[in-house]
């Protein structure tokens, strides 16, 4: 059995380790309000965006000129993942959901065998990607600097996106992340960009005839890239969102646990302390018999 | 009869504006200003860097917004853009700070004629708010 004074050592390592779990489960807490609320507040733009572009593509006749990120390369052969990340650890289960999601896909693409090109976007998917997709890594971002989700950042990501685009470099894209449920479950998604899917939820009435200025087409070609930093824009506030409400039962089980283990320690460590007693009577009293 | 509409300004980070008594609104589309009036046809259009101005019965406002892009139906008029601020409390830091920026992209010989005219348009309009 350890000795008082070990147990004494650890009963007070695990407290203060509670101490920590229990501060971070705050911060958690006030940052998941704040990143909820503004996942809130922007989903009128992207409902906005989809209902436009949806109205735009039903109008769309001439599918042969449609442009490109429409209707794709007409190819399926290279997938460009965009892997979408914390920068920090100690989130549960977020991040490890996230790649598993995506490691799926990857064995999919990767058996059939097209081409896979990753981009990860924040440090721990790359962390954890790094060793088996390596090679297949073609950028990495992160925005470690910046405070809050911004829209500018996510524009970074879509114009890297689309540049890679007109290149040629890939046919389909698609982006993992995960969506925020409540505080206990997210949702890891994959979710294709480029060709864009549309959802066949809101078909609009033949009778929308608009006025477009300029060109139908040429609407549609500058919409299109907005949309995609959008959608980026809007999975990685549902990942913020996801990563705290994460972080937060993670910390909040870490601290239970801990006060757990702490019950556990103080039981053990009185057991001993009263069983030395008990010993150290009996040998007073022995000594004082044998007198 | 009333001459009333409503009008949403949306930004990716928040909903900006919400207004259901609007007249007319004058936005800076991209191949001249647009005034709307209600039961104005369905229209989608761009917006250039510009001014938008929003007459209502509680009074006039007006905006600067860096791009945007408009849909008019059935008398609501939305608005999305990623940046846009409200010309009575406007920061003059941050007017030059667009507008500097916008210059040094100027700068750069790589960008095509469209970008071209579009910078100089939105240096225009920031220089004449400050």
């Amino acid at each position: 059995m350890a000795s008082l004074d070990d147990l004494k050592k650890r009963i007070s390592s695990v407290k203060s380790t509670q101490k920590i779990t229990k501060a971070m489960k705050m911060v958690a807490a006030a940052k998941l309000r704040r990143a909820q609320e503004s996942a809130e507040k922007g989903r009128p733009y992207s409902d906005k965006m989809n209902n436009i572009i949806l109205n735009l593509s039903g109008g769309i006749s001439d599918i042969e000129n449609a442009p490109k990120l429409l209707s794709g390369t007409g190819e399926d052969k290279i997938h460009l993942c965009v892997v979408m990340t914390s920068d920090r650890g100690l989130c549960g289960g977020f991040n490890t959901n996230i790649i598993k999601k995506a490691k799926l896909y990857f064995q999919k693409i990767l058996d059939e065998g097209k081409t896979l090109k990753i981009i990860t976007v924040g440090t721990k998917g790359y962390d954890q990607l790094k060793r088996v997709y390596g090679d297949n890594i073609i950028e990495r971002i992160s925005f470690k600097e910046s405070k809050n989700v911004n829209y500018f950042d996510a524009d970074k990501v879509g114009k890297t996106v689309i540049e890679k685009f007109e290149n040629k470099e890939f046919d389909v894209c698609v982006i993992f992340y995960n969506q925020f449920k409540n505080v206990i479950t997210q949702i890891p998604q994959e979710q294709q960009i480029i060709p864009l899917k549309t959802t066949d939820e809101e078909t609009n009435s033949p009778d929308d005839n608009y006025e477009f200025e300029p060109e139908e087409d040429e609407i549609l070609s500058n919409l299109l890239p907005k949309n995609i930093s959008t959608q980026i824009f809007k999975a990685m506030l549902e990942n913020s969102a996801s990563e705290q409400g994460s972080r937060m039962s993670a910390m909040d089980n870490a601290t239970r646990n801990a006060g757990e283990m702490v019950d556990k320690l103080t039981i053990e460590y009185n057991r001993s302390r009263q069983a030395a007693i008990t010993k150290e009577l009996i040998e007073i009293i022995s000594g004082a018999e044998s007198l | 009869m009333s001459e009333e509409y409503s009008l949403e300004i949306v930004n990716p980070e928040k909903s900006f504006l919400l207004k259901d008594d609007v007249t007319e609104v004058v936005v800076p589309a991209y191949e001249g200003e647009i005034g709307i009036l209600k039961d104005h046809i369905s229209i989608i259009s761009f917006l250039k860097p510009g001014i938008i101005k929003v007459f209502s019965k509680s009074g006039e406002d007006s905006y600067y917004v860096n791009d945007g892009i408009i849909e008019f139906k059935n008398n609501n008029l939305s608005i999305l853009t990623s940046l846009i601020l409200n010309l009575k409390d406007i920061d003059k830091v941050k007017i030059s700070e667009i507008q500097k920026s916008a210059e040094e992209e100027l700068g750069n010989s790589e960008i095509s004629d469209q970008e071209r005219y579009l910078l100089d348009q939105k240096i225009e309009v920031l220089k004449s708010i400050n």
